[in-house]
């Protein structure tokens, strides 16, 4: 178990330092941030640039301001936004909540809708509610995130004036896009339970359960949903790059205060420190996620460490 | 491959029932889908960035002239969501073959010679399924600019990689087969050995792969023209339709409603498509 520990943890390190280094290199190309900062400070020379630069370090070789910004990061220093000059890691600190928020309430909606259709849709297999589930799921991989949020805004914010259509009006902002979220994530989380489900309903003790006379339903939902706990978790884990990537472009639609929408507004405003933190954050996430779910698996199943 | 014993014992009567009904329905819908927008140059030739300032914000199915109404510039929306659809289509097929053309070279080869390069490719498998790739792209797309050519070279960079995985995964198994070994001891050498008797058994797995990943890049493309980090927002595409649409919302919900729609069904019919495939080739394949 330890070998497997340090090998995960040495290969999440490394993906880190990947993003870091892609998304610096990245910034790098944007150009040059001295002419950003001075632009509206009237007559600028040469001499002035020069001070510029070598005040914030740019003048050094891209490595070393690489080295220097992973050292900042470790202490949690992300730089300053060029507008305003706040330091990064409180706008960060200031969205977190947010997107954690509407993370963690879309996906207990989409488990409470997908556990159960899933199951349905495995214990009738080929039957005509597994086709509707089915169909239905394939719906709803078939659309963009961004036209589903519009969608519901149309119908629930403008035909039935019954929501905030976006931005923080109180605890109610979070229903639409938590909403719009949670329906994106069921799509996908059907289909994952429906699979784990299927693999574990054809296992023996499945069978020893039944013929002991148990309820269906203490069948389901006690012996074979526990059973594929495991398998979803992991499926989620690996999709869980996907939840946040879609969940960007929702934060965005909604202009729901997370860290989606201030790496938007960073792109739009050419605010590259900020873009560079948020994009950083959320793959360290990301990672982190993935690592936690490995060492679960790897608590769990034996067979997964030696591999 | 011996996919159709392993293929779970469905009841045979409503599975096959569903499997043609998918397929049809697949078909149906991607192939009207598809000759639409590709016949929408003789229909519409220029209707779609035509102005009918008369007509502007005309309801759909309300008059002839406008099938699906118009948008506050007054141009035709049914002609400007065929015209649009050729982009998105262009992106998405364009994209699936450069990734599968580089990632079946590159999945042979390091399947079929191991060593060095084999290890080189199962490191970048690695880096790919952990790193957050849409954020990646969304710093890259949005400080180099987006554009056709930068969203179709972004899709092919960070795709390849699941092409050449899984065909690394099948030539592994291919080549200790009898058929191969027998092809060996002819002396077949190692390009017609890869071109006829490999390639031609990895392929089916692949071209479900190719084909979700249309859809899914179709869906890419209009999420970042929406998001304005793709094609030109002067070129008529989904994206970009919607883009416009949401700031009418309020008064012309069906300049946002259609192009939607549109997205829809091409991507429903390919993701029809794309799954009776799976049932059909191989049922066992992880995609």
């Amino acid at each position: 178990m330890g070998g497997f520990l340090i090998k995960r943890l040495l290969q999440a390190i490394f993906v880190v330092l990947v993003v870091t280094f892609l998304v610096s290199y990245a910034v790098r190309l944007s150009g040059d941030p001295a002419i950003m900062l001075s632009q509206g400070a009237g007559s600028v020379t040469e001499q002035d640039l020069q001070n510029i630069r070598k005040g914030l370090g740019l003048d050094r070789p891209f490595l070393v301001q690489y080295a220097d910004f992973v050292r900042a990061m470790l202490v949690g220093d992300f730089g300053q936004s060029f507008l305003g000059g706040t330091p990064v890691a409180r706008l960060i600190g200031d969205a977190l909540p947010a997107t954690l928020a509407l993370a963690s309430v879309s996906l207990l909606l989409s488990v409470l809708v997908s556990v159960p259709l899933g199951i349905q849709a495995a214990v009738n297999k080929g039957k005509r509610a597994d086709q509707f589930i089915r169909i239905i799921s394939l719906v709803g991989l078939s659309f963009p995130n961004f036209w589903l949020a519009i969608m519901l805004v149309l119908l629930l914010s403008i035909t039935f004036p019954l929501l905030p259509p976006s931005g923080w009006d109180g605890p109610i902002s979070l229903v639409m896009p938590a909403l719009t979220m949670a329906l994106i994530l069921s799509a996908t989380n059907v289909r994952l339970v429906r699979t784990a489900m299927l693999e574990t309903l054809s296992a023996q003790y499945i069978m020893v359960a039944r013929s002991k006379g148990l309820k269906e339903r203490v069948v389901l939902y006690k012996h074979a949903l526990r059973n594929c706990a495991i398998p979803l978790i992991t499926y989620i884990g690996l999709q869980f790059g996907n939840l946040i990537g879609g969940l960007v472009v929702v934060e965005k639609v909604f202009n729901w205060p997370g860290l989606g929408t201030l790496a938007f507004d960073a792109i739009a405003g050419r605010d590259y420190p900020v873009l560079q933190g948020t994009v950083t954050v959320l793959s360290i996430i990301i990672v982190a996620v993935n690592l936690l779910v490995d060492i679960a698996y790897g608590l769990v199943d034996p067979r997964i460490r030696t591999k | 491959m011996n996919s159709m014993q392993t293929a779970a014992p469905a009841p045979a009567g409503r599975s096959m029932q569903w499997r043609s009904l998918e397929f049809v329905l697949g078909a149906l819908l991607s192939g009207v889908m598809l000759t639409l927008v590709l016949t929408s140059v003789w229909i519409f030739p220029d209707r779609g960035s035509l102005m009918d300032l008369a007509a502007r914000l005309s309801q759909p199915f309300a008059h002839w002239d406008h099938v699906l109404g118009t948008d506050p510039l007054g141009r035709d929306v049914l002609a400007r969501v065929l015209v649009g659809g050729r982009i998105s289509l262009m992106v998405g097929f364009v994209s699936v073959l450069g990734a599968s053309v580089l990632g079946i070279a590159i999945g042979l080869v390091a399947g079929y010679y191991r060593g060095f390069w084999d290890m080189l490719l199962m490191r970048c498998v690695d880096v790919q399924l952990a790193l957050p790739f849409i954020l990646v792209a969304l710093t890259f797309i949005s400080i180099l600019g987006g554009g056709l050519g930068n969203i179709i070279l972004f899709m092919v960079v960070s795709q390849w990689v699941q092409y050449a995985r899984l065909v690394r995964g099948m030539v592994l198994s291919v080549r200790e087969r009898e058929f191969v070994q027998a092809a060996r001891a002819f002396g077949v050498r190692d390009l017609a050995m890869l071109r006829h008797h490999i390639l031609p058994n990895v392929l089916g797995p692949v071209i479900i792969l190719m084909t979700l990943n249309v859809a899914n890049n179709i869906l890419l493309e209009s999420s970042l023209t929406f998001l304005g980090l793709g094609v030109d927002p002067l070129i008529p595409s989904w994206g970009g339709m919607l883009a416009d649409g949401r700031t009418y919302m309020q008064t012309a919900w069906w300049v946002s409603v259609f192009p939607g729609v549109a997205i829809m069904l091409t991507v429903l019919g390919l993701n029809l498509l794309g799954d009776w495939l799976r049932d059909r080739i191989d049922p066992t394949v992880k995609l």
